[in-house]
């Protein structure tokens, strides 16, 4: 149990998957890359699986993708959500190819604010000494008259 | 991969049937029975229907009871199988089951094939104790659990969310499928759901997961069934006349939802045309659909990943109520997951259900001179797929 009265899960980092939490750590999104197929992937293996090669460094990536999906939670399902519904689960698109499943945060849960492929950019969430959760959050544009219209789209 | 043409002729053609399906004694809310309960008695009604003796039965497959299956179901039944399989990727595992059994029996390892499914699936929710853990260190448990915990409705309305944001789809769309099936239900008397409802009633009922509101999502109930599957020469000596397998198909493409290729299909793209050409026919020949509709995108969804519709087309296809009696695409005939009953996983009824309106059992929701049937199975986070093409002579 976490030191904060924190209730959702939290992830249990493997051997195989500790750098990608490590970095978390440091607010870097890291993630495997194969330098056989020169892909990236995701969840983080200790091999490729696209093209099943085991010449795997870990890179830094953007941080930046869009939201490839999402959808609005009423049910809390697990006590740890009970104060936050509605809550929004997505899953971004990095620029480096890998969908994450995430939380869109800092904007409202609402189908009005919130569409597929808007830009969104990763911010972390410190919850004790070992986890920072990668979470997402609409980028931040200026209000210029292109980016107003892209916003309105879908 | 199987060579088409080499696949065309190694399917079953009339080789492999299904020649006994029925329901356990009681469906819907059983809070006294175990699922094990729900098990046997479909079993038992099956191997009944059928005019088969349990002591005949030489192949138990089954999926969900415990961490094997087909042990604890064939030792509760009290049968020694010399087959088994506890194939288990969801609610599409019992119709991936009759392949798995028609390729035992066209290879001659086995001649009786008992597929069993029994599930409290409402019930359990009260009963304490039992719990069972994912793994500390899976992918779902490090990557998915610590931004959500839920259920099937709060992953299928985000792969619905796509869909709509690619083709325009709407919850009226949706909604159309709720209502369709609501009136099927209205004619089966084991149904748990048998009230009219509007496409306004869709729309009003709360959100559970948006885009889904509470009638897009299927029943939470207590209910077992069992098929048994044989070879064409006990077939023909059975009680009621052969279904006979005649195509079938299977896929899957991941298992947590991050890594779903493609949210706006189902692996039924791949699953449903390896049926139908092993069949050998096509999606006009078909008198009625029985696909698995956890949710009302669920079906939508599959209509296109079959084939019966294009990519994007499955709002407009299902529109004006076609899929409701009367319509000109009878599909989910008992009333479906969403209105007749729905255990945790469904697919088992599918196969009861087609069964019935092949041999003409249907009584008022009966599709008159069903001759071919196409059963679709989705599984865990739209992660797998059963497909089958049935027929009588």
């Amino acid at each position: 149990m976490p030191q904060n009265g924190y209730r959702k899960p939290l992830p249990s980092p493997s051997p195989e998957t500790r750098p990608f939490w490590d970095a978390c750590k440091r607010h870097e999104l890291s993630l495997p890359f194969c330098r056989s197929c020169q892909q990236f992937h995701f969840y983080p293996r200790h091999f490729c699986p696209h093209c099943g090669g085991r010449d795997i460094e870990w890179r830094t990536a953007s941080g930046r993708g869009k939201l490839y999906t999402f959808a609005i939670q009423y049910r809390a399902w697990h006590p740890g959500w009970s104060d936050d519904v509605p809550y929004v689960t997505a899953l971004v698109q990095l620029d480096e190819g890998p969908r994450l499943f995430t939380n869109i945060i800092g904007v409202a849960p609402d189908p009005r604010t919130l569409h597929c492929d808007m830009p969104v950019e990763v911010v972390f969430e410190d919850i004790n000494d070992e986890i920072s959760l990668p979470k997402f959050r609409p980028v931040q544009r200026p209000a210029t008259s292109r980016s107003r219209s892209r916003s309105r789209r879908g | 991969m199987v060579d088409s043409g080499e696949k065309a002729k190694a399917g079953w053609l009339k080789r492999i049937a299904i020649v006994g399906a029925d329901e356990s004694d009681e469906i819907g809310i059983v809070p006294h029975k175990s699922s094990l309960q729900l098990h046997a008695e479909a079993a038992l009604n099956a191997l009944e229907d059928a005019g088969i003796a349990k002591s005949d039965v030489d192949a138990v497959l089954t999926a969900g009871a415990g961490w094997s299956a087909s042990l604890q179901v064939a030792e509760y039944l009290g049968i020694q199988p010399t087959y088994t399989d506890s194939t288990s990727v969801g609610g599409s595992s019992f119709v991936i089951h009759v392949e798995h059994a028609a390729a035992a029996i066209a290879a001659g390892l086995i001649d009786v094939a008992l597929i069993t499914h029994g599930q409290s699936g409402h019930s359990d929710r009260f009963r304490g104790g039992g719990r069972r853990d994912m793994e500390a260190w899976s992918p779902a448990a490090q990557f998915e659990l610590p931004y959500h915990v839920g259920g099937a409705p709060t992953q299928y309305s985000m792969a619905c969310m796509r869909h709509m944001h690619e083709y325009g789809t709407t919850h009226e769309q949706l909604a159309e499928i709720a209502v369709a099936t609501r009136k099927w239900a209205m004619l089966n008397p084991r149904a748990m759901m048998r009230d009219p409802i509007t496409i306004d009633d869709v729309l009003s009922s709360r959100w559970v997961s948006y885009p889904f509101h509470l009638l897009d999502c299927c029943l939470v109930t207590d209910a077992g069934g069992a098929v048994v599957v044989t070879s064409a020469e006990r077939a023909r000596a059975c009680r009621r006349k052969p279904v006979w397998v005649l195509g079938s198909g299977e896929a899957t493409t991941h298992q947590t939802i991050m890594s779903m290729p493609d949210l706006t299909t189902t692996p039924a793209s791949i699953s449903g045309p390896r049926a139908f050409q092993m069949a050998g026919v096509s999606h006009r020949d078909i008198d009625v659909v029985e696909v698995y509709d956890s949710f009302t995108y669920t079906a939508l969804v599959t209509l296109e990943a079959l084939g019966f519709c294009q990519p994007g087309e499955g709002g407009a296809f299902v529109s004006g109520q076609r899929t409701a009696p009367g319509g000109d695409f009878p599909m989910n005939t008992n009333g479906g997951g969403l209105s007749y009953t729905h255990p945790g996983m469904y697919g088992m009824f599918l196969l009861i259900e087609a069964t019935r309106q092949l041999r003409g059992e249907c009584g008022d929701r009966q599709v008159p001179g069903a001759r071919l049937a196409c059963v679709n199975g989705t599984g865990g986070t739209l992660s797998s797929t059963g497909t089958l093409i049935l027929g009588v002579d």
